[in-house]
């Protein structure tokens, strides 16, 4: 067993798991923010069992962040090490004949996800954070909502979303599909499994632009 | 057909090279890649020159010896073909064309476009083989009956000529196509399944040792294949890999 933490197979299967996880959190997060939409009192409900409930807080929050951060941490570590491989780099290199710009610029869109995920956190989770735990203020089941649609007022801040949205679509594009590939699953349902992975990857992403667009224009 | 190559030239592997360019005038569009460079060697040696370093050998597309990166694509911009298969009707006159050696830390330049690919050998030798019993009881390999799904990916895996293209195309230079598909010609078999577990383990872990960078599933390595060797064989490896592993 102790060969398998230092090789490249198993760090590749722990980005693809890891990878998996968070897709599987974005669809969730996805499912309640659409709620909003609809509405206002399913919004808040959903956000204040999230937002209260012990299981979710202090189980499945630090689930997520250390998913996060150890999706994040591999990835710089995997591009640094994928480039060592190559010291001397070609005169000339024509990536695009092979492979999609999604495939070869992961760490990018990753990149750009990531100071997304800054920004989303400045937004919403710290004050939050502070909310409950620092200022220990009493519980509004109410108030989510309108923190919502306060937050989408700004055309800067809406457009910063849609945009690192688009950069989220880009990463799943890629990294949804090839997940089932680290995992050993290329057979004879490959082809619909890819299917459905890219179109989740588009989906997903154009229902979050959406709503951050809603919330923009009906605030 | 009048051509500006642009050609990487290295005095030995402790040297650092440099690209030169080298004006080629009368190269016919039915030669051959290969062909064509004999023309500027030819050249160079009525010139009192250097000749250009270049890996060859059965110029048939079988012995995955001619390797170079041409115009930023091992092999050339035509698909399922070694060099010695690509022909200069895939280029037109006046073109510029770069040629480079296949770049890897773990390919490391012996002159000019000649890498050593040894590291590949190290790989096969680590797990890539069947032990036989020669004790007297040796069963005749053809008494075991064989799913033809299994026998045809076998087959198509063990085409791999182990070239090293797959390694050239890959943005990470990783290994894994190679890797794979020596383990799967043997894992899909009745006779290689006895050692199926140690041979992954053994053979992914000298891939490692050799410096390959991780695969990050471009598919660059399946279409710059000359053999066509399938992603398949990655996902197999995986699978071999892990379920070794965990049964340890």
């Amino acid at each position: 067993m102790s060969g398998i933490i230092r090789s490249s197979i198993a760090r590749k299967v722990a980005m693809a798991l890891s990878g998996l996880f968070l897709v599987f959190f974005l669809l969730q997060h996805f499912s309640i923010n659409l709620t909003s939409v609809f509405s206002e009192d399913a919004f808040n409900m959903a956000s204040h069992f999230m937002g209260t409930n012990p299981l979710v807080q202090f189980l499945l929050q630090p689930v997520l962040i250390f998913g996060v951060v150890f999706h994040f941490v591999m990835g710089f570590v995997l591009e640094i090490k994928n480039n060592s491989a190559r010291s001397v780099k070609y005169a000339k290199y024509n990536g695009g004949a092979n492979a999609s710009w999604m495939s070869r610029n992961m760490i990018y869109s990753g990149i750009a996800v990531l100071a997304f995920l800054g920004l989303h956190f400045y937004d919403f989770w710290v004050p939050e954070i502070v909310y409950k735990y620092v200022e220990t203020n009493p519980e509004v089941p109410t108030r989510y909502y309108e923190e919502l649609q306060h937050k989408f007022v700004s055309p800067v801040r809406t457009a910063l979303y849609c945009v690192a949205f688009v950069f989220l679509a880009l990463h799943l594009l890629h990294g949804f599909a090839s997940s089932f590939q680290s995992v050993g699953v290329n057979n004879k349902y490959s082809a619909g499994i890819q299917k459905f992975a890219k179109a989740f990857a588009i989906a997903i992403p154009v229902g979050f632009i959406f709503i951050a667009l809603f919330h923009h224009f009906n605030h | 057909m009048k051509l500006l190559l642009k050609i990487w030239r290295q005095k030995d592997a402790k040297s650092k090279g440099k690209i030169v360019d080298y004006p080629l005038d009368g190269v016919e569009e039915d030669m051959s890649f290969l062909e064509m460079l004999d023309v500027l060697n030819e050249q160079l040696i009525n010139k009192g020159e250097e000749p250009v370093v270049f890996d060859h050998d059965c110029r048939e597309g079988i012995c995955g010896m001619c390797s170079l990166q041409i115009n930023g694509e091992p092999h050339g911009p035509d698909r399922q073909v070694t060099t010695c298969q690509l022909h200069m009707r895939m280029f037109n006159d006046g073109d510029t064309i770069f040629i480079e050696p296949f770049r890897a830390n773990a390919f490391p330049v012996v002159k000019d476009l000649m890498v050593d690919r040894s590291a590949f050998d190290r790989i096969q030798h680590a797990g890539g083989y069947v032990s036989v019993n020669t004790s007297g009881n040796t069963i005749d390999a053809n008494a075991i009956p064989i799913n033809k799904d299994n026998a045809d990916d076998a087959f198509s895996a063990a085409t791999c000529i182990g070239c090293g293209a797959c390694v050239a195309a890959c943005k990470n230079a990783s290994a894994m196509l190679f890797t794979s598909a020596k383990v799967s010609q043997y894992a899909l078999l009745p006779q290689g399944q006895v050692e199926a577990a140690d041979r992954v383990q053994a053979m992914v872990a000298q891939m490692d040792a050799e410096g390959f960078g991780n695969c990050t599933n471009t598919g660059a390595c399946e279409i710059e294949c000359p053999k066509g060797i399938s992603l398949e064989n990655i996902a197999r490896m995986n699978r071999e890999y892990l379920s070794a592993s965990i049964k340890g």
